[in-house]
């Protein structure tokens, strides 16, 4: 039952997490300079769309998540399950920042979540 | 070397680099967290003191070091490549995260977890194959 929410806490942690910085970067505009002087300006301009610590507080909390369940269980199992988060990143995309998910998309989706079922099933 | 040769060379080169430590990062952090024990949180002196045990912990810093590596890989190959085609990349990590655990934890991947894994990257390929941006810019 524990490792279930430390489960849901890496997938919904870390892919809210994602969306929240994506959506950030958004705001941000799209970086067209990437010379590392005007990256180090892009910084302070990050920093002041409160998205970003929605984001980044969301994913560290995914990041301890992930240790925790990584001292229960095996690599081989964490891993893999956590590749949910396509499944979570596509629901997000379309109900949080409005991307159009192609069928073809949701077909991957569909895939990615019928491995892991066949990773969780095929312990020993 | 003409430039697309170069290019080229320096976007397998970096696709390799995240391929090999994005995996080994979750490894070793497996590694380390599985030397500490299972996690218990139900107290403050308990959290404490298991935050301590990962912070001095040379095989989750090494983890984390593989993981910055994995990710900075990531941030300067989507400098120049499209996302589109880095992105599928992603897929051989669950591929290669089987195989290290295989090999340098000692795990059992039965035969269902191989197949599992393998219709992963196949989703993950699928995902990958679709067009990047489907919202006007800004």
């Amino acid at each position: 039952m524990r490792e279930i929410f430390l489960y849901l806490l890496i997938i919904g942690a870390g892919t809210g997490g994602e969306l929240c910085v994506a959506r950030a970067m958004k705001v941000v505009g799209e970086v067209k300079d990437f010379r590392p002087s005007a990256l180090l300006r892009l910084v302070p301009r990050v920093l002041r769309v409160p998205w970003i610590w929605v984001g980044l507080t969301l994913m560290g909390t995914a990041f301890f998540s992930l240790l925790a369940v990584l001292s229960m269980e095996n690599v081989s199992l964490v891993v893999p399950v956590t590749a949910l988060s396509y499944a979570a990143g596509a629901l997000g995309g379309k109900f949080f920042l409005r991307e159009q998910v192609t069928p073809r998309r949701w077909a991957g989706v569909l895939l990615v979540c019928v491995g892991v079922a066949l990773v969780v099933v095929g312990r020993r | 070397m003409k430039p697309s040769a170069r290019l080229h060379f320096k976007t397998y080169l970096l696709i390799s680099l995240m391929v090999i430590f994005g995996p080994l990062g979750n490894v070793l952090l497996g590694k380390g967290m599985k030397r500490i024990g299972p996690a218990s949180t139900e107290t403050l002196a308990q959290a404490l003191d298991l935050l301590s045990r990962v912070l001095t912990s040379g095989t989750i810093w090494l983890g984390i070091g593989s993981l910055i590596t994995f990710f900075v890989a990531y941030m300067l190959v989507l400098s120049w490549a499209d996302y589109s085609y880095v992105q599928p990349a992603s897929a051989a990590a669950y591929g290669m995260v089987a195989l290290l655990a295989h090999f340098l934890l000692r795990e059992v991947v039965t035969p269902t977890r191989w197949i599992g894994v393998m219709v992963i990257c196949l989703g993950v390929l699928v995902v990958g194959y679709t067009p990047p941006r489907t919202t006007e810019p800004r």
